[in-house]
């Protein structure tokens, strides 16, 4: 198993005295789509923020185990946290596009990591709204502010702009909560699409959209790691009755 | 008609009277000073010396005066007050210390203005050795409405959505990155709108100055910051009470207290229409 791109190891979670993950262990291997599942308050978006290290911005928390991202402890000493969340992509769940023109909110990521070169940063620009599948609908008016994109629209900038600083794994919060189903699919084709060069791990609340989209799926409870395999196997035949019941919707 | 109605109608009309009263003593002052003083001001009197004891001639040298202490003012209380701000909300994690730095400052602008005065002199014209000065009392100046300046910029970076310092962070960005690139320019206004209702506050005070650099008559423009000096809210004061011929200066008290309402108001004015602005680009 020393092939995973991510391999969590016994990892405890505490924001303060109160214990939100337990020793949660799972590997995660490159170029597949990891979906998060659980009722509300398990600890999936902790899950998620503790991959990027995202949690420390919150005062009083502490780690327990090991996070390994490319053969690498993350909550080592030495390691550099910009590093780390340059490589480790992050998409929020409420899109938070930054109040600047839409081309300005891609290059940021570029920008904040040293790019200077005018033509490299315009290059880079569009290649990642290609890829976020929104270049065709923005290209014309790169210019404007990102407020005045849809919804959807504004999600898939944040993508774009995740994309554009070249990370390796790409978070996603429960990325398409706040959209209508077209916007939604758009997403969901665009994951199928990033899996080629990303390994990406999404929380969704939406059953039928893990079973799309996901090649694997975590199922959380409580600050607990239940059931994590196939998305095929968890959805047909899980091993646990609680998955079952969870997935089939007797609770939650 | 029931109680209820009947209730409802006295309350606001008492609420209606209340806010009568206030806008019409504004009202009343504004009149007072505007009627006795406006056929005083021309250019002459803005631009000229005081002549003859202060009896004849313009409040030039006060109008400068105030405004180089403003100034000064300006500059130890922006950037003070601001890092302050950014050190409080951004980096002091929520501790005890944290609290009582915020305790203190909130006290901080309660303390009354002769105080900072009294301060001003142990502090900078005798221990720093500035002399009665501008800067000393630019500097004594500066301490009473860093208070103001904290909370006001304290206040703007709050407004500026958490989203957008996350998702700053999330990019790679080291923290003082996100709060340069992405947080202080939607916060910056909002700072500048407050610190310039402080600074509009020093620019009327009387007793900060009084034992740090104001000067009774100095009928020359200060050669620079360690020179005593004459300004708007003194000058006023010494025209009103001081004065051997009080009765015959009273229109030069009146118009000096113009040109003093009149900078107060247009410094709140452009702070009004800073935030106006801002708004307004918020909203688009
Ligand atoms: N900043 C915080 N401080 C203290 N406790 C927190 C904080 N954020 C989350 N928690 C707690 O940690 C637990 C897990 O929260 P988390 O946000 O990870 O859940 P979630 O699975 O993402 O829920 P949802 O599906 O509603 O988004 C919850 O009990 C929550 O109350
Ligand atoms: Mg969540």
């Amino acid at each position: 198993m020393n092939d995973a791109k991510i391999r969590v190891n016994k990892f405890s979670f505490y924001y303060g005295q109160s214990k939100a993950l337990h020793d949660i262990s799972v590997d995660v291997k490159e170029n597949t789509v990891i979906g998060i599942i659980g009722p509300s308050g398990c600890g999936k978006s902790t899950f998620l923020r503790s991959l990027n290290r995202m949690n420390e911005i919150i005062t009083d928390t502490k780690t327990d185990g090991e996070i390994i991202i490319d053969g690498r402890n993350i909550y080592d000493k030495d390691v550099d946290i910009v590093d780390i969340r340059r490589k480790i992509g992050m998409v929020f769940q409420k899109s938070n596009p930054f109040p600047k023109s839409i081309f300005d909110n891609v290059a940021y990521g570029l920008r904040i990591n040293g790019a200077k070169d005018k033509n490299y940063i315009a290059q880079k620009v569009e290649t990642s709204l290609q890829n976020a599948a929104l270049w065709n609908e923005v290209k014309d008016r790169l210019n404007t502010n990102a407020f005045e994109l849809s919804g959807g629209q504004q999600q898939r900038l944040c993508i774009a702009r995740a994309l554009a600083v070249e990370p390796e794994v790409i978070l996603m919060d429960e990325p398409a909560s706040a959209l209508d189903p077209t916007a939604t699919l758009k997403i969901e084709e665009l994951i199928q699409k990033l899996k080629e060069k990303y390994t990406i791990i999404i929380v969704t609340h939406n059953m039928q959209q893990a079973a799309r989209i996901s090649d694997f799926t975590a199922f959380f409870m409580m600050g607990e790691l239940k059931e994590y395999g196939e998305t095929n196997k968890i959805f047909t035949s899980p091993a646990k009755k609680i998955t079952e019941d969870y997935i089939t919707g007797r609770f939650g | 008609m029931n109680t209820r109605q009947l209730k409802q109608i006295f309350g606001f009309n008492l609420l209606r009277i209340c806010a009568g009263i206030i806008f019409l003593s504004i009202i009343l002052i504004l009149y007072d000073i505007a009627s006795k003083g406006l056929n005083i001001i021309s250019w002459e009197f803005i631009f000229s010396m005081p002549k003859k004891g202060m009896t004849e001639g313009g409040i030039f040298p006060a109008i400068v005066g105030t405004v180089m202490v403003t100034s000064i003012t300006a500059i130890v209380s922006i950037p003070l007050g601001m890092g302050c701000a950014i050190y409080l909300n951004e980096y002091a994690k929520n501790g005890k210390l944290t609290r009582l730095i915020r305790l203190s400052i909130r006290n901080l602008s309660g303390v009354p203005s002769i105080v900072y005065g009294l301060f001003g002199v142990v502090l900078f014209v005798q221990l720093m050795n500035f002399g009665t000065s501008i800067l000393s009392a630019g500097l004594t100046l500066g301490l009473m409405t860093l208070p103001w300046t904290v909370t006001a910029s304290e206040e703007a970076l709050k407004n500026v959505p958490k989203s957008y310092r996350e998702g700053s962070l999330a990019l790679g960005a080291t923290k003082w990155q996100a709060i340069r690139t992405n947080v202080l320019p939607y916060a910056v206004g909002g700072m500048l709108t407050g610190t310039i209702l402080g600074l509009a506050r020093a620019a009327g005070e009387t007793a900060p100055i009084l034992f740090t650099g104001v000067a009774f008559y100095i009928p020359f423009i200060p050669k620079s910051v360690s020179s005593q000096f004459m300004a708007l809210p003194y000058h006023l004061y010494v025209m009103s009470t001081q004065h051997p011929a009080i009765e015959q200066v009273k229109p030069i008290a009146y118009g000096t207290a113009l040109v003093l309402i009149i900078v107060v108001f247009a410094m709140n004015l452009s702070a009004i229409i800073l935030r106006y602005k801002l708004r307004k680009l918020k909203e688009e």
